[in-house]
Order: structure tokens, then sequence, then C-alpha cells
């Protein structure tokens, strides 16, 4: 299970606190600008913030970030690189074949160059590049913003399938249908503030 | 008066070398460049400094006293240093704006002109103002350029390369891991101008302090191993400088919990 345990920015957000079992998808939603990547950060640990996120019981406190966010990975809305080639950002290249093809891209992408590639190959190769890492909690922002509805509809397939395999997701998303279709826990954000929340209604 | 090949100057010799700055001068004020009075007043300027820089030298020179020299000595490091913080585009909040640069300055610089007053040059006495000033000064000036362009290599990337760095560290870096082929291309920016100096030296142009002991009626081969010595100097102290500097603006820039802190910029404003 992952808990989110008052987790706060002072200005930014206020305490935070939800929790998503092994293998369920909790979404957030909320207008651009609600404090939804704020919540995501500090999960992350990214910026300094108070409170307290805990994997299986474990609470981040208790191990050095960088097992943490192996352990619970977060794939921001905007992707970062840093080499020239696709594979070089990758710490575990093995690990993507299956996951490569799996959104619709193919094993040669590791050799494109980052210069090269669209921004929804970027942001399906962010996601496989942290997939690669075997995390056994993802927090997604915006994974599928860029993407058309095929490459979608891959995405999705593939978090259905790590749901399967126990892996708990938090969700960001401003796709209501998108929510459905993943979602069983929701929560609204508004102003920093963190509300439980409905199911969003059919169209 | 030519002595030994050194030829010592008359005062109206010197002057005489003005001539083609007065005839520079005099077209400027023709083509109402804007340009004269500037002119004039800066090679005045020039003047009086390296007179006054003179007078101070062979007093130093002629006490040779390790009190005094170290006085001019902290003068000189202390300008540096100040030129180092003031270069600064991105810096660092409260006192991390000037501790990185100034202390790796201070400390690489003082060890070095140690390292060749005691260990390659030996004078008598170890403090002689001779070759510890001018060998300091050329430490500090190209320290001085190392650093500054290496925090300034550091910072600009911490600034616009934060979503790699993120990325890099949500993928399991540790804060080092994460910044290390920023600070890689920091050190290379930073060793840029010594490393073209290097590669230019001898071929392209002739050093300043080699061209100078030559004039001065020293043998070239001489001249040579001096300017050698000095250049790898130069070079070990602007990496080493250039190096811890970064690595203390990198450690504060970052945190135990390994993130990147851009809110310990100094606010613009």
């Amino acid at each position: 299970m992952l808990e989110v345990r008052q987790l706060a920015r002072p200005g930014l957000l206020h305490p935070a606190t939800l929790s998503i079992s092994a293998g369920e998808c909790g979404v957030v939603m909320g207008q651009s600008g609600a404090g939804k990547s704020v919540l995501a950060r500090a999960i992350a640990d990214l910026d300094p913030n108070e409170g307290d996120v805990l994997w299986q019981g474990q609470s981040r406190n208790a191990m050095p970030a960088p097992q943490w966010r192996r352990l619970v990975a977060y794939v921001p809305a905007e992707s970062g690189w840093w080499a020239q080639r696709v594979g070089e950002h990758f710490v575990h290249p093995d690990n993507a074949d299956d996951l490569l093809t799996a959104v619709g891209l193919t094993t040669e992408a590791m050799n494109w160059s980052i210069s090269r590639t669209s921004s929804g190959e970027r942001q399906r190769l962010a996601l496989v590049r942290a997939l690669a890492m075997q995390p056994q909690a993802l927090v997604l922002d915006e994974p599928t913003s860029a993407l058309d509805a095929s490459s979608r509809q891959k995405v999705e397939a593939l978090l259905q399938r790590l749901l399967g395999e126990g892996v708990a997701i938090l969700l960001i998303t401003h796709d209501a249908a998108q929510a459905r279709r993943l979602g069983s826990r929701f929560w609204r954000m508004e102003q920093g503030r963190l509300e439980p929340e409905q199911m969003p209604p059919e169209l | 008066m030519a002595q030994n090949g050194y030829i010592t100057l008359q005062y109206w010799e010197v002057a005489a070398s003005a001539l083609l700055l007065v005839i520079t001068a005099g077209l400027a004020l023709l083509f109402q460049a804007g340009l004269a009075r500037s002119l004039v007043w800066v090679a005045a300027r020039m003047v009086a400094q390296l007179l006054l820089v003179g007078l101070v030298l062979k007093f130093i020179f002629e006490a040779t006293n390790l009190w005094i020299t170290l006085a001019a000595a902290t003068v000189m490091a202390g300008m540096a240093m100040r030129e180092v913080m003031r270069r600064q585009q991105r810096p660092l909040a409260g006192v991390w704006r000037w501790l990185p640069g100034s202390a790796s300055l201070l400390f690489i610089g003082v060890l070095a002109v140690l390292y060749a007053q005691l260990v390659v040059l030996r004078p008598e006495p170890w403090h002689a103002p001779r070759q510890l000033l001018p060998i300091f000064g050329m430490i500090l000036g190209n320290s001085m350029t190392g650093i500054t362009l290496g925090l300034n290599a550091i910072t600009e990337a911490a600034t616009r390369e934060r979503a790699a760095i993120e990325a890099r560290l949500l993928l399991g870096c540790t804060r080092w891991q994460a910044i290390r082929p920023f600070a890689a291309q920091a050190l290379r920016t930073a060793l840029t101008p010594i490393m073209n100096a290097m590669a230019a030296a001898g071929i392209i142009s002739l050093p300043g302090m080699m061209t100078g002991q030559i004039l001065a009626g020293a043998p070239p081969v001489e001249a040579v191993k001096y300017q050698l010595m000095i250049m790898f100097l130069i070079a070990g102290v602007v990496g080493l400088a250039a190096l811890a500097a970064m690595i203390g603006v990198i450690w504060r820039l970052t945190d135990e919990r390994h993130r990147l802190r851009q809110d310990r910029f100094a606010q613009v404003g």
C-alpha cells in the first residue's frame, strides 16, 4: 500500500492524506496550477516538504532518497534528457525491449537521437525508462497528454497489466474518460487542497 | 644603453613609443570619433597605475620582508576574490555567494605559490617577493577566470537543465551522479582558456612572460623553462581551483535527500 500522510508544502500544498493499495489505481484530477504536480513532486521527495510517505509500511525517511525513487517511480509531465542517444538515458536498458513494444515503439528506438524524437515518443520513452527500473509503485503526471488515441490505448493497456502485477499507481490526469477506465479511487486537487471525489461522470 | 643584450630604456625613449598612439588620437579627433578624450585618459591612467606599481614593487623588493610581502599578497588575493564574486551571473544566496569561489581561490592559490617557492624555485629567502608576487599574481589571475567560468557553467546548468538533472535523480542517481555530466562540461569550460593557451604557446603566440624575459636579455631556452613552469602551475591550479569551487556550489545546490535546490539561488532583483 502507498500511504501519503499529512504531506504538505507551506503555501503550496495543504496537508494531504491518501492511500492506494497494491494493484490499485488512484486518480487525482483538478485544474492546472491546483497543486497536482506539487503533490507528485512531494511524494518523490524532490522538494523540501513535511509529512510522510510509506510503501508497504516502510517510510521513505528510513531509506536514502535514491532507493525510495527506484521503489516509487515518478514520471513528470515534462521529461528530461541529457545525452544524445535514447539508450544512454536508461539505467537498465536490458529491461526495456518488452516495454518499448508494449507502448508501440520498436527496440530500434534505443539508438534514436533524442533531438529527432517527437514529444509523443519522448513521453512514452520517459515512461519506459522509469518502468525499466521495475518500481513497485508509480506516480504518473499526465502520462498520455501528447499521445494519439492508438498510442494512448497501448499505454493504458500496459498500465492495466502492471496493476494486474500488483503495482500501485497514482495517476494525475485531465482526461475524465481515462480516469474512469483506470481509476478505482478518486481525489480532486483545488488550490492546494486534496479532497476525496466520486468517480467522474460519463460525458 | 646596452648591457648583456638588455637595453635600459630612457624616459624619452618610452615617450617616443607613444608617438603612434598620439597619431591615432589625432586621427580620432579629426574623424570626430568621440574617442580621443577616452584614449588619452586611459593611456594617462595606465602611466600612473604602472609607475605607481613600479614604485611599490621597488619598495617591496628592497624591503624583502615577509610581512610586507604577505600584505601585498593579501591585497592581490582580496581583489581576485572580489572579482570572482562580481562576475557570477547566477549567485547563491547568503555566504554561499562568495564562499566556494573565494575559499578555493585562496586555498589552492596559496598552496600553489608555496609549492612554487619551496619546491620548484627555492629562492633565498623562500618568500623573496621578486618570485613570489608575480607567480602568485599569475596563479590568481588564471584561477579567477577558471573559477568564474566553471561556476557560471554549473549554475547555468542547474537552472536550465533542471528537468534533466531531476530525471536523473528520479532514476535513482545520487546528487553527485545526477549532476556529473553537467559538472564535467563545466570543468571543460573552465579549462578551455588555459588549454588554448598551452596549444597556442610558441606557435600562434609567444607567451607574454616569455617575451618579456627575452626582451630583458634572458637566453631563450631559460625563458622557455620559466614559461613551462608557469604554464604547468597555472593549468594544474586552474583545474583544482575550479573543481573545488564547483564541488562547493554543487553541495549547496543539492541536499542530503538528493534534491536539486534552486531555492538556494539568490533572489533576482
